[in-house]
């Protein structure tokens, strides 16, 4: 057991289970935006405006923006737990490491906070 | 004549490892690699590798060879030979001690984790644990392996970190006794393998399955690992 505290889950089936379950929804996002603009030739921005004011489709893609926040977390932790080790640069990748990580997850949180903005803001 | 490439070092002498180039004459004849590597022992007694049983049974001498790491007695030239030469290297990703030969130390240890033993603490029966044979038949493909680690030198996630990844050899190891009817730690076993790296360091690449010299897919087994992380766990 290899104990880690800055994995977004604390476990390893927890986070691969969110990375799974996440890459489901952008997908589904995903297919639907492109079935929207396909079915929507002539898109106006009042069209577009008035889709995205809806409380469903914020929830969608409120739903969306936390799965890529989890899905990129995940992701740039495992990057970063594989790269930027003692073992491959030398007993400073440590410090290095961690003020990456806490990067990752700032940018993260803030996009997070900034996309909320924006969706509740049309 | 056969051109053949190999990774040259001797801690004691060099600086830095080399390529040393040799030539022989295989005669046509599609013989081992490692049968290779014996006759230009007898030209040069300074080269190093390890070797035992010459069939593909002991593990021994698994090496990179020709790019991909498999074991020098069962792999014929015609399968590594390209363009008239065969290059010939330590397996991946391990310390080299010399030559050909890699410290395993980190290979081992990483075994010894999943606890690779029968657990049963239940008083034992007269004569035997009896396992019928579709219990018996849930270890095939997992208890053939014979640890030469080609699978595991193969696997970047266990390049990255070989000591917090069980790599391939292992979790197939995990998987042979987490199936065993007659074994009674699974949760034990499981909660040991719930980290975000023993086991989910594995991002499926099956370079594992690609390389076994055994046929074995660890790959496989690592997903029967996730599948009984997943139904115990949620």
């Amino acid at each position: 057991m290899v104990t880690t505290v800055t994995s977004l889950g604390r476990s390893g089936l927890s986070d691969w289970l969110i990375q799974r379950v996440s890459a489901v929804v952008m997908t589904a996002y995903l297919i639907f935006i492109v079935g929207y603009l396909i079915a929507t030739p002539d898109l106006t921005y009042t069209q577009w405006a008035a889709l995205n004011s809806t409380l469903p489709m914020r929830m969608f893609s409120l739903l969306t923006i936390l799965s890529i926040a989890a899905h990129a977390w995940i992701g740039m932790w495992c990057v970063l737990t594989d790269y930027i080790t003692v073992r491959l640069i030398g007993p400073k990748a440590t410090i290095l490491r961690i003020i990456f990580q806490l990067g990752m997850m700032a940018v993260t949180l803030l996009y997070v906070v900034w996309a909320i903005d924006i969706l509740w803001g049309i | 004549m056969l051109n053949v490439s190999i990774y040259r070092y001797n801690p004691e002498v060099d600086q830095e490892p080399y390529m040393q180039d040799f030539q022989i004459d295989t005669q046509g004849k599609d013989i081992m690699v490692l049968d290779v590597l014996e006759k230009l022992k007898v030209e040069d007694p300074t080269l190093v590798f390890r070797r035992s049983c010459r069939e593909g049974v002991c593990g021994s001498d698994g090496m990179n060879i020709s790019g991909k790491n498999g074991l020098a007695c069962v792999t014929p030239l015609s399968e590594a030979v390209k363009k008239n030469k065969l290059v010939i290297r330590p397996l991946p990703g391990l310390p080299v001690i010399r030559d050909l030969v890699i410290d395993m130390s980190q290979f081992y240890a990483q075994y010894e984790k999943i606890q690779p033993y029968m657990i049963n603490n239940t008083p034992a029966p007269a004569i035997e644990r009896l396992q019928s044979p579709e219990e018996r038949a849930k270890l095939d493909g997992l208890y053939e392996c014979i640890l030469c680690a080609c699978c595991s030198t193969a696997c970047p996630s266990f390049w990255w970190n070989p000591d917090k990844f069980i790599g391939p050899s292992g979790l197939l190891q995990a998987y042979r006794f987490l199936a065993d009817s007659r074994d009674t730690a699974t949760e034990e076993r499981l909660a040991n393998l719930d980290d975000p790296f023993s086991v989910f360091r594995c991002h499926g690449i099956m370079n594992c399955v690609q390389v076994c010299p055994k046929g074995l897919n660890p790959t496989k087994a690592i997903g029967h690992i996730r599948n009984m992380l997943v139904r115990s766990a949620t």
